[in-house]
């Protein structure tokens, strides 16, 4: 069991968790991910590593309850356990020679974000972080994403705070307007990291996306992960969960991650009885 | 005077259709009788070849001296002395080619029924556990040595250490014990619970099994010996899937073997209860000839698959998989379609699959295997209607190991290269056996690995440190 320390609700649909894991916490470097099964029956998740306390062996995740599988584990509380929890898994994120990085994160993506702009802004780097949320009422992280930026871009679908636009449209308006990315990193819903990626492209500015297929074992050995990049099959638990976004084949991303969809609307909820939302 | 029926006393399976729809056990097992029969038909031959066909070197003659006395514990404890899973590779060995290949009954008649008799005698075992003495944990050597993985090598490996008084220490990447037992192997031939007695009884010798442990990324070869394990023993098993290289192989509903089988086996998804979720097909292509491509075929059919393929390049006379689990498959009513290679899978305007196109084969001249090679017949593709398609076409040795650690050296297919006498890698304290040795093989030589590698492994901590 794996002890969950504290549990904070970050909005109405996204939670985070600080859980015990000593041996994980000694080894998680930014970029790789945890594979979590929160009882018996459950599936195995991939998650992102939001934080990590090598004193503490803690690790913090942050998650937005959208199948049944993350409701789950939304319902444990502090000093509950979860039933198993799997890492370091994947390769740590690697920047070449950096002067100046934006940051881009959508949604629950911030999580994962934030601790890539905090490690960038630590090594010295100058951090653009551009974050993007529907709406206002379901911003994430501001406090900590303004403190490891040299600018905090936030941008929001409905302009009901920051700026009223997608987060690529402020992308290119900094582009356009001089800024000089040497890398750009998104992390996000799989079209926000396509349409990131097709705004840089012309500008041919190196970005960084951050994949989330589907997956079992996250060591290589399902093969469910597989992502096509530059024509080649990749897998996402060990090749990646990084890849050059100009590379990856994100439509077929979008199709392989519908997969279960009508499996998750049709599997009445073992929690509550209803039925599950997709 | 033995019994001179010249067949095996035949063992009771579930019919064809019923289990063809239900995950349950296909064979059910001899009974008392029928066992002690079986068991009267050994001639106990001078030479007994039985033995030298085995990994584990069991003592067959003993044993099955016991059967036929109706000592059934007695028999269990001379199996047991030297193979540490019985239960499991009572199931799953390929008899026909070890000890039962090697029988001299099988010269004018049908061998012993080695195997299934094994199978009886470890079952009889666990029913009657009050019967057995109580393992008793050996005295502590106080020497540590870790193994990595859980499968049948690492399992026997564990074993043979423990009982010898080694602190053993294994670390297991999935959630729970067993590798391929657990996750490849489906239920209907080797029953989960089955496989989990066998590691209970591991633990009740004093092995400890460390879960949710990938070394490589969480601890490295090198960070366990300077943790003061003094050997190290990995048996990470061949887990990556080949896929062929087609057009068409990242259209939902292409699975690899490995997916599709963990997704039922060790996560249970032909459960209701389980989350894990599965394709329910109504009509599969399963692309390969071995055992595995077996396991997936059969298992879509107990998921209610309506029509199941086997599509196999070569003919069924080369076909890798054993005759017995290729006449189960084929009464349950899984369509061999041999000589048939695909050449690309459609999709549909979702990217799912709709239909696998094949090209017809015939065989010419034997290549390096020994086995006439297939060439295609040129302009006879056709194209296959089906909605799911599983490549179980092989695996390769998982890279996680040799990439992180210095010194350990593989073969270019990615095999760990190990001395044959020794089984020590290239690296001095580091020994590894099973398929992350030999490539995608058998449990049962697996298991043989893990026991040459725990005599070696107790010969150099001996020799070395004591």
């Amino acid at each position: 069991m794996y002890k969950i320390l504290r549990k904070k609700r970050l909005n109405d649909s996204i939670v985070l968790m600080e859980i015990e894991a000593p041996f994980i916490a000694r080894k998680a470097k930014a970029g790789q991910f945890i594979i979590y099964r929160v009882d018996e029956y459950g599936e195995r998740v991939p998650l992102t590593i939001a934080d990590h306390d090598s004193e503490k062996g803690s690790i913090t995740i942050i998650f937005q309850t959208i199948g049944g599988s993350t409701k789950a584990l939304a319902q444990l509380e502090e000093g509950d356990g979860i039933l198993d929890v799997v890492g370091p898994l994947g390769t740590a994120t690697e920047y070449g020679e950096v002067k100046r990085v934006a940051v881009v994160g959508g949604g629950v993506g911030c999580a994962i974000a934030y601790p890539q702009a905090k490690a960038l802004f630590n090594a010295g780097v100058e951090v653009d972080v551009i974050a993007g949320f529907r709406s206002k009422d379901i911003v994430i992280l501001e406090e900590e994403m303004k403190a490891v930026s040299a600018r905090f871009h936030l941008c929001t679908d409905d302009g009901s705070a920051g700026y009223h636009g997608f987060v690529t449209d402020k992308l290119k308006e900094l582009i356009e307007n001089g800024a000089q990315f040497d890398e750009v990193i998104a992390i996000g819903p799989v079209p926000m990291m396509k349409f990131v990626s097709k705004t840089t492209e012309p500008y041919g500015i190196k970005t960084l996306v951050s994949l989330n297929p589907i997956m079992v074992d996250g060591t290589g050995m399902c093969g469910g992960c597989r992502v096509t990049v530059d024509g080649k099959i990749k897998y996402a638990c060990v090749d990646g969960p990084d890849f050059d976004g100009h590379k990856v084949d994100f439509d077929e991303l979008m199709r392989r991650n519908s997969t279960y969809k009508s499996f998750e609307r049709d599997h009445a909820c073992r929690l509550t009885g209803g039925v599950r939302n997709a | 005077m033995p019994n001179m029926q010249m067949e095996k006393t035949p063992v009771a399976e579930q019919l064809p259709k019923v289990r063809a729809r239900n995950f349950k056990e296909v064979c059910l097992g001899y009974t008392e009788q029928e066992a002690v029969n079986e068991a009267q038909r050994c001639l106990n031959c001078k030479n007994h070849p039985c033995v030298a066909g085995c990994p584990v070197s069991v003592r067959i003659p003993e044993f099955l001296a016991k059967v036929s006395q109706g000592d059934f514990i007695g028999a269990y404890e001379i199996i047991h002395s030297t193979n540490s899973l019985p239960a499991v590779s009572g199931r799953v060995c390929p008899q026909e080619n070890q000890c039962e290949g090697k029988c001299v009954r099988g010269i004018k008649g049908e061998p012993v029924a080695i195997g299934r008799l094994e199978r009886f005698c470890a079952d009889y075992a666990m029913a009657h556990s009050d019967k057995l003495e109580a393992a008793e944990k050996p005295q502590t050597n106080g020497h540590k040595v870790a193994i990595v993985g859980a499968g049948p090598a690492g399992l026997t490996c564990a074993g043979d250490l423990a009982r010898l008084g080694y602190e053993v220490t294994i670390f297991e990447a999935f959630h729970t014990a067993g590798g391929v037992l657990m996750y490849g192997i489906p239920e209907f031939r080797l029953p989960k619970a089955i496989v989990q007695k066998e590691i209970d009884g591991l633990k009740d010798l004093g092995v400890n099994i460390m879960t949710n442990m990938v070394i490589g990324r969480v601890l490295s070869i090198d960070e366990l010996m300077e943790d003061g394990f003094e050997a190290v023993f990995v048996g990470s098993g061949a887990g990556l899937p080949r896929f062929m290289g087609i057009e068409g192989e990242a259209l939902v509903g292409v699975y690899s073997a490995n997916e599709y089988l963990t997704r039922i086996n060790l996560m249970k998804a032909y459960l209701e209860e389980y989350d894990t979720p599965i394709k329910k097909s109504q009509s599969v292509a399963v692309v390969g000839g071995g055992n595995v491509a077996m396991d997936a075929a059969r298992s879509a059919m107990r998921l209610g698959a309506e029509r199941v393929y086997i599509v196999y390049r070569r003919s069924l006379d080369e076909m890798p998989a054993r005759r017995e689990e290729v006449h189960h498959a084929m009464e349950e009513g899984v369509e061999f379609l041999v000589l048939n290679n695909p050449t690309k899978i459609l999709g549909d305007e979702n990217g799912c699959v709709k239909g696998i196109e094949c090209i017809k084969m015939e065989l010419g001249e034997p290549d390096a295997s020994g086995r006439r090679s297939p060439k295609p017949i040129e302009g006879s593709e056709y194209t296959l209607d089906v909605d799911t398609v599983i490549m179980a076409i092989g695996t390769s040795p998982n890279p996680l190991i040799r990439s992180t650690t210095a010194g350990i050296e593989a073969d270019r297919r990615g095999c760990l290269i190990v001395n044959e006498e020794t089984n020590q890698t290239t690296k001095q304290g580091v020994y590894a056996g099973g398929d992350a040795v030999t490539g995608a093989a058998t449990v049962i030589l697996a298991m043989g690995a893990g026991k040459k590698a725990a005599a070696s492994i107790d010969k150099y901590i001996r020799g070395d440190k004591a």
